[in-house]
């Protein structure tokens, strides 16, 4: 089975990102996404970029694993910029070819547009990169913390959460067993015409789904057994904390974005 | 006399009003400190037995009683902290994302300080020799591993008594020799009841005394030696004898004088060596 998708996208590692509390990297993040709209000259836009490449940079992730994730957008980002090219019409024209006339404005906007589109995917991109899943669910669970007050179910959503986590690699070593089962029963899957493989995939789910079930009636039984009686009362053995390098990053994000405030046209 | 640990009084018990019933009139009792293994044809109520003894479920009629308290709905979760229970299937009670956090669930469950978890999932993963696998998420272990650690899982909230129900039974066999030298081990130097619900014979011998179930109620209650002595009876209730005890039978229809019914090789070849001092 393949290693990398049972894991994620996480790449283990050291760094300062990788140590950050993950609520911090969370409010960041979201808080880049907003400001990336606010950037609209080279100044803002330079301030942004070096920031996410500083950023990228920092956790040591190899480059290509970055890129391999992007791939699936970066057929969005050019199409984005083409797209820019044809239909802006500002600035003067730099060249005229079968009766299409390329404006500088046209060049500038795809620009722009592609890059703020790229530094948003690299970004976020990078939350999943250096936060292990669970670490993820930890945040979220206490972000939203406040909405128990409203009768959301936060500490049930958290708990859904870090069981999909848990048993997404069982079950898909499971997956795995059941179709080389029906492979060698004279199952195809992956040659003829896609009716005949979408029929094959039935005798793959079934199984899969009637095993999902009984999973779930044994795991409710022994967390039972083992006395969850909800989220009341329980305390935690995973504890988020605020420290020092949290506070920096935060204060030299904040910095960034005073840069971006400070340069950007009004 | 020992003290009496869980005691079961009249129980009968059906999953629905128009089900048959699956005990019946079961009564017995565990002591403190006391190694009983439970046997019986598939269906003859074992799992049953042991969720009842837990709180899972409750009985139509007769009465169960843990260290003193009734099972009942007022009772049930200071129950569940005595009772702890290791079930068959290694993945399907593996609850955490890593070894600790799955060990932390019954412990977080009852809101037990957090620098004290953490001195316990040490201490009981020590126990269970897991110590070095903290960190590491259940796809990564192998069956008898998981095992160790829902075992590590129940230690942690100190129980009186563990319940192993079938939790070897989808194991290789190095996996179920080192489950059951783990629970040997804690066993010996805890003040433990331990269950173990099994069709593993050897299992069964090891315990001090066995209650063999058939079709819901309590077909004997005795030694594993005495048990196996009734080779044909257990037989005709859908029961296996061990290769020891069959082989001791027939040496002894060919006239080989064998006084104490062996139930391993050792024992047999002790008996077969100091024959001729016998005769
Ligand atoms: N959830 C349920 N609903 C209805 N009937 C059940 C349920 N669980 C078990 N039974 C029935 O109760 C009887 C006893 O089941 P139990 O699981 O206690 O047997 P067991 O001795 O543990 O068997 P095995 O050796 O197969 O584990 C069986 O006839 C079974 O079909
Ligand atoms: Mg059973």
């Amino acid at each position: 089975m393949n290693n990398m998708m049972i894991i994620g996208q996480y790449v283990p590692g050291n760094s300062l990102v990788h140590r950050l509390d993950p609520r911090m990297k969370i409010t960041i993040i979201f808080l880049f996404v907003i400001f990336v709209f606010f950037a609209n000259n080279v100044a803002s836009y330079s301030i942004l970029t070096v920031f996410a490449i500083i950023t990228t940079a920092v956790t040591r992730i190899p480059f290509r694993f970055i890129l391999k994730g992007l791939t699936p957008v970066w057929f969005l980002i050019i199409f984005t910029f083409i797209l820019h090219l044809i239909v802006t019409k500002e600035g003067t024209v730099l060249f005229e070819l079968l009766g299409f006339k390329l404006y500088t404005g046209a060049l500038i906007q795809g620009f722009a547009i592609s890059l703020r589109f790229f530094l948003l995917i690299l970004i976020t991109s990078l939350l999943t990169l250096t936060t292990t899943p669970i670490e993820i669910t930890d945040a979220i669970e206490d972000m939203l913390h406040p909405l128990k007050k409203i009768k959301f179910p936060v500490h049930e959503l958290a708990l859904m959460m870090s069981i999909s986590l848990r048993f997404i690699p069982t079950l898909l070593q499971e997956t795995d067993k059941i179709s080389k089962a029906q492979a060698s029963r004279g199952v195809d899957f992956r040659t003829g015409p896609i009716k005949e493989r979408l029929k094959a995939v039935v005798p793959l789910l079934v199984p899969l789904f009637v095993s999902a079930f009984k999973r779930a009636e044994e795991l409710a039984m022994a967390m039972e057994a083992r006395g969850y009686q909800g989220g009341e009362g329980r305390s935690k053995l995973r504890q988020l904390k605020i420290e020092r390098i949290d506070i920096f990053v935060l204060s030299l994000f904040i910095l960034v974005i005073a840069g971006l405030f400070l340069t950007r046209n009004y | 006399m020992r003290e009496k640990f869980i005691e079961f009084r009249n129980v009968s018990f059906r999953y629905g009003d128009e089900q048959p019933w699956v005990l019946e009139n079961v009564s017995f009792e565990i002591y403190k400190d006391e190694w009983v293994a439970i046997i019986g044809h598939n269906g003859s109520g074992k799992s049953t037995i042991a969720k009842l003894m837990n709180g899972l479920l409750y009985p139509q009629e007769g009465e169960i009683i843990i260290n003193g308290l009734p099972v009942n709905d007022q009772h049930v979760w200071e129950v569940r902290r005595q009772v702890g229970m290791v079930f068959q299937n290694p993945d399907n009670q593996f609850v955490g994302t890593t070894v600790q956090d799955d060990v932390a669930f019954g412990m977080e469950n009852r809101g037990v300080p957090r620098e004290e978890m953490t001195k316990r999932i040490g201490e009981v993963l020590k126990a269970v020799r897991m110590e070095d696998y903290l960190l590491t998420e259940p796809h990564r272990l192998s069956g008898g591993q998981k095992q160790r650690v829902a075992i590590a899982s129940v230690l942690a909230i100190n129980p009186n008594v563990l319940i192993l129900d079938e939790a070897t039974a989808m194991l290789d066999p190095r996996g179920r020799k080192e489950i059951m030298q783990t629970v040997a081990d804690i066993q010996a130097k805890n003040e433990i009841s331990l269950i173990t619900i099994t069709h593993d014979l050897q299992e069964v011998v090891q315990a001090e005394r066995v209650i063999v179930m058939n079709a819901g109620k309590v077909w004997d209650e005795a030694t594993p030696r005495e048990i196996f002595t009734k080779k044909d009876e257990l037989r005709e209730i859908g029961l296996d004898v061990p290769f020891i005890a069959l082989l001791a039978d027939e040496l002894k229809h060919n006239d080989v004088s064998i006084i104490n019914e062996p139930l391993n090789h050792g024992e047999l070849l002790e008996e077969l060596w100091t024959l001729h001092s016998k005769m």
